[in-house]
C-alpha cells in the first residue's frame, strides 16, 4: 500500500515534470533553432514571425493530440464499428441496426430513456427553481441551500446505496428498516419491494438522479434570480400581482434562457445515465437504459463491439441536436465579444 | 382594512414558504442522514429496527444454555445450578423468557417458572439465573431457555473497522486517490496552455478548432469506450503489458476532461485585460513567459474551479474505472468496490452504509471547503456533457 502511494506520488511528479519539460523544452528549442541572427554580410535576419507562427501549435499540441485520440478518433471508429460484426472485423452492413429495432431489450432501453427524459430534467428544474425562489424568501435560506447542495458531491453509486436503503423491503410481518416502507406501513399500507415493482421502479430510480441534479439546477437558478432587477418585481407587486403571478409572469420569463441551459445539461446527463441503473437493478425488472445496455454488450459473451457501438450511437444521435444548438449559441456569443 | 387582509395573506404566504422549504430540506437530507446513522449502529440492531429509532431501546431475541449436572451445587437440601446468560460487559437486560421459541414472553424477568423437565427456574433482568430442584440434576446437555432482551442503543465504529480492513474499502480508497490526483493535475496543465493559445495567440484555424472543442463538450463518453478498449488491448499485447493500468486511466480521464477544461479556462483567460498582455509584449516578453509568469498566477481561481470539478468527477466515476481498470485488489476503485459489495453483501447494511460513507466523505469535505470555487465553475461552464 505504501509502495502504491509512493508510485502515485511519483506519477504526479513525473506527469507534471514531463508536461513542464515539454512546454519549456519545445519553446526553448524553437527559440534556439529559429533565432534571429546576423549574416556574415551584416544583414540581420529576424525570424520572429516564423517563430510566432509555430509557437501556438506547441501550446495546443498536447491538448489536440489527446482530444483526437480520446474523443475524435473514437467517435469515427464507433460509427465504423456499428457496421461491423461482434469482433469488429467483418462488415455486416446494417445488420446491427436491424437487430436493434427487433431486440426487445434495446426497445425497452429506448423507451425507458424517453421516460427518464420526460421526467428527470423537468423535475430537477422544478425542484431547483422552487428551492432557489423559496430560499430567497426566508432568513435561513443559505443554510437550507447548503443542505440541499450536498447530494451533488455524492457519487451515483453512493447515492444508489443511500436510496436502496430508503427503499429497503422486508416481508409484511417484519419490522421495516427502509424509511419509505416504514412510512407507508404506519398509514396501514402493505410494504412494497419498490425496486422490483414493474414500471413504477423506473420512477424510483429516477428519484435518485433528480435528487442529485436538483442542487445543480438550484445553484444556477439562484445566480440567475439574483440577476433579475428588483424594480421589475416591486413594480408588479405594487400593481397588485400576487407572488405566483410575480413568479410566472415576471421572474420565469427573465430567466428562461438559463432554464433552457440547465434543462439541456440535465438532458445530456439523463441520456448517459448508467451507474444508478447498474447499481440498483442492472437493467432487470424492465429498467434497462441505453448506457447500461451498451456497457453490457461491451462485455457480454466476450463483447459484441458492433452491437455495443450501435447502442452508443443511439445516445450520440440524441445528443447531436444539442451539440449543434450549443455551437450556434457559442458562435452568437463570440460574435458579440 | 385592505392592509390588514393583505398582511394576513402575506403572513400565510411566508408560513407556506417556510414549510415548503423545510420539507424540501428534509427530503434532501434524510436519506443521507439515515446512511450516516446506520453506519454507526450495531449490526444486530440495524436489521431489527429502523435507523430513526436508533436512540431508543430495542428488543432482541436470544437464548441461553443452562449449566449441566456437573455445575450443580447442593444448598439447603436442594440442588442448584446458577450462571448468567448475558456475558460480562454485554449491554441490555432480560425482559421476558420462556421454555420454547414459540413463547418468548411466558414469564417476566425475575419470575420463577416450573420447567417441564423439573425444577424451578428463575431468570433475572441482569441475566443471572438459578435453577433449583429437589432431586439431583442428571442432564449432560444444558437446557435451552429463550428470552427477549431489551438492549440500549449501541453505537460503534466496528463497521468502519471491518470495511476498511477486511472488505477492501481501505485499499480501494488508496486506489481511488491514486487515480484521482494525477487525473486532476495533468489535464489542468495541458488545458491551460491550450486555453492561452486559443485566447491570445494568432494561428490559422483557431476559431474552427475551438468550435470543435465546444462540440466535444457534449460527446457522450459511451462513444469512446469501445474503440479505446480495443486500442488499449492492442497496445497491451504489443508491449506484452497489462492493458489495464493507472497510466491508461489517467490519460483517459485527461482526454475526457479536456474539453470542459479548455472551455472554462479560455473563458477566464480570454477575459483578462488586453492591455496587460500588450504591455508585457512591449517589454519583450515571449508568449511562454507571459503565460507562465503572468497568466498562470492570475488564473488560479479558474484553475481551482476546474480542479474541483475534475476531482469530484474522477472520484465519483464508475464507468471509466470499470472499463480501464481491473477488479484486482490493487486497482479496484471505491465506486467499483461499493458496487461489488452491493452485489455480494446486499443484505449487510452495516457493511454497505459504512462503505458508502467512506466513499462520499472526501467529495463532501472538498465540496464544503471549496464551495465558492465550485459554484463559480458551475456558473462558468454549465453546458458540460
Amino acid at each position: 500500500m505504501l509502495a502504491q502511494i509512493l508510485t502515485a506520488l511519483l506519477a504526479i511528479v513525473i506527469a507534471v515534470g514531463v508536461s513542464i519539460l515539454y512546454f519549456a523544452g519545445t519553446n526553448w528549442i524553437l527559440d534556439k533553432s529559429l533565432s534571429d541572427r546576423v549574416e556574415p554580410d551584416g544583414t540581420e535576419v529576424i525570424r520572429a514571425k516564423q517563430r510566432e507562427s509555430i509557437r501556438p501549435w506547441l501550446f495546443i499540441f498536447p491538448a489536440l493530440f489527446l482530444l483526437t485520440v480520446y474523443l475524435i478518433y473514437p467517435v469515427v471508429e464507433t460509427l465504423r464499428l456499428s457496421f461491423y460484426g461482434g469482433a469488429g472485423s467483418t462488415f455486416v452492413g446494417l445488420a446491427n441496426y436491424v437487430w436493434a429495432f427487433q431486440d426487445a431489450e434495446y426497445l425497452q432501453a429506448v423507451g425507458n430513456n424517453l421516460l427518464w427524459l420526460a421526467i428527470v430534467p423537468a423535475s430537477a428544474c422544478a425542484f431547483g427553481l422552487a428551492v432557489a425562489v423559496l430560499a430567497d424568501k426566508v432568513s435561513w435560506g443559505v443554510i437550507a441551500k447548503t443542505f440541499i447542495f450536498l447530494p451533488m458531491a455524492i457519487s451515483f453509486v453512493g447515492a444508489s446505496v443511500i436510496w436502496k436503503f430508503v427503499y429497503d423491503y422486508r416481508g409484511p410481518d417484519a419490522e421495516q428498516i427502509g424509511i419509505l416502507n416504514a412510512l407507508i406501513t404506519t398509514f396501514g399500507a402493505e410494504p412494497q419491494a419498490w425496486v422490483t415493482l414493474p414500471f413504477w421502479n423506473n420512477f424510483f430510480l429516477m428519484v435518485i438522479l433528480i435528487w442529485i441534479q436538483t442542487p445543480f439546477a438550484m445553484v444556477i437558478f439562484s445566480a440567475a434570480l439574483r440577476g433579475i432587477p428588483e424594480e421589475t418585481l416591486e413594480a408588479a407587486r405594487i400593481e397588485g400581482a400576487n407572488e405566483f403571478q410575480v413568479f410566472f409572469r415576471i421572474m420565469l420569463p427573465q430567466i428562461m434562457s438559463t432554464v433552457v441551459v440547465v434543462w439541456t445539461t440535465i438532458t445530456i446527463i439523463v441520456l448517459k445515465i448508467f451507474d444508478i441503473v447498474l447499481a440498483m437493478t442492472n437493467g432487470q425488472w424492465n429498467t434497462e437504459v441505453l448506457a447500461n445496455l451498451m456497457f453490457d454488450w461491451m462485455f457480454r459473451g466476450g463483447g459484441d463491439f458492433g452491437r455495443g457501438s450501435t447502442v452508443a450511437l443511439t445516445i450520440m444521435i440524441a445528443v447531436i441536436p444539442i451539440m449543434i444548438w450549443n455551437i450556434r449559441r457559442f458562435q452568437k456569443e463570440e460574435g458579440m465579444r | 382594512m385592505a392592509m390588514v387582509v393583505g398582511g394576513a395573506k402575506a403572513k400565510a404566504g411566508r408560513v407556506a414558504a417556510h414549510t415548503a422549504l423545510a420539507v424540501l430540506v428534509l427530503i434532501w437530507t434524510i436519506p443521507t442522514l439515515g446512511l450516516l446513522v446506520s453506519s454507526f449502529r450495531d449490526k444486530d440492531q440495524l436489521i431489527v429496527s429502523g435507523w430513526w429509532s436508533a436512540l431508543s431501546t430495542s428488543e432482541q431475541t436470544g437464548f441461553g444454555r443452562t449449566g449441566t449436572a456437573e455445575d450443580q451445587v447442593e444448598r439447603d437440601g436442594s440442588f442448584v445450578i446458577e450462571g448468567t446468560f448475558l456475558e460480562e460487559g454485554q449491554a441490555g437486560s432480560i425482559a421476558t423468557f420462556g421454555e420454547n421459541q414459540r413463547n418468548l414472553s411466558a414469564f417476566e424477568a425475575g419470575e420463577t417458572a416450573a420447567l417441564e423437565d423439573g425444577g424451578n427456574f428463575t431468570l433475572n433482568a441482569d441475566g443471572t439465573y438459578s435453577w433449583v430442584s429437589e432431586t439431583p440434576f442428571e442432564h449432560e446437555r444444558g437446557e435451552r431457555i429463550f428470552f427477549i432482551a431489551e438492549v440500549p442503543p449501541i453505537f460503534t465504529l466496528a463497521n468502519y473497522v471491518e470495511v476498511l480492513t477486511s472488505e477492501g474499502i481501505g485499499q480501494s480508497f488508496i486506489n481511488t486517490l491514486t487515480v484521482a490526483v494525477p487525473a486532476t493535475i495533468i489535464p489542468i496543465l495541458i488545458a491551460a496552455f491550450a486555453a492561452y493559445a486559443f485566447s491570445w495567440m494568432q494561428f490559422r484555424g483557431r476559431q474552427l478548432l475551438f468550435v470543435v472543442v465546444v462540440g466535444l463538450l457534449v460527446v457522450p463518453l459511451q462513444m469512446s469506450l469501445i474503440p479505446l478498449l480495443r486500442m488499449y488491448n492492442e497496445i497491451g499485447e504489443l508491449f506484452g503489458t497489462d492493458a489495464k493500468s493507472y497510466l491508461g486511466i489517467w490519460l483517459a480521464h485527461t482526454g475526457f476532461g479536456l474539453p470542459l477544461a479548455i472551455y472554462l479556462l479560455r473563458n477566464y483567460i480570454g477575459s483578462l485585460p488586453r492591455e496587460l498582455m500588450e504591455s508585457a509584449k512591449v517589454d519583450g516578453a515571449t508568449h511562454f513567459h507571459i503565460f507562465t509568469k503572468l497568466v498562470l498566477p492570475l488564473s488560479v481561481p479558474a484553475l481551482a474551479s476546474f480542479a474541483i470539478f475534475q476531482f469530484l468527477w474522477v472520484w465519483n466515476d464508475l464507468l471509466v474505472a470499470l472499463v480501464f481498470l481491473g477488479k484486482r485488489a490493487d486497482q479496484i476503485v471505491l465506486t467499483s468496490q461499493l458496487r461489488e459489495l452491493l452485489g455480494s453483501r446486499g443484505d449487510n447494511w452495516e457493511i454497505l452504509t459504512s462503505s458508502a460513507f467512506v466513499t462520499i466523505v472526501v467529495p463532501i469535505c472538498v465540496f464544503l471547503a471549496l464551495q465558492r470555487y465550485f459554484v463559480r465553475g458551475l456558473l462558468g461552464g454549465s453546458v458540460k456533457g
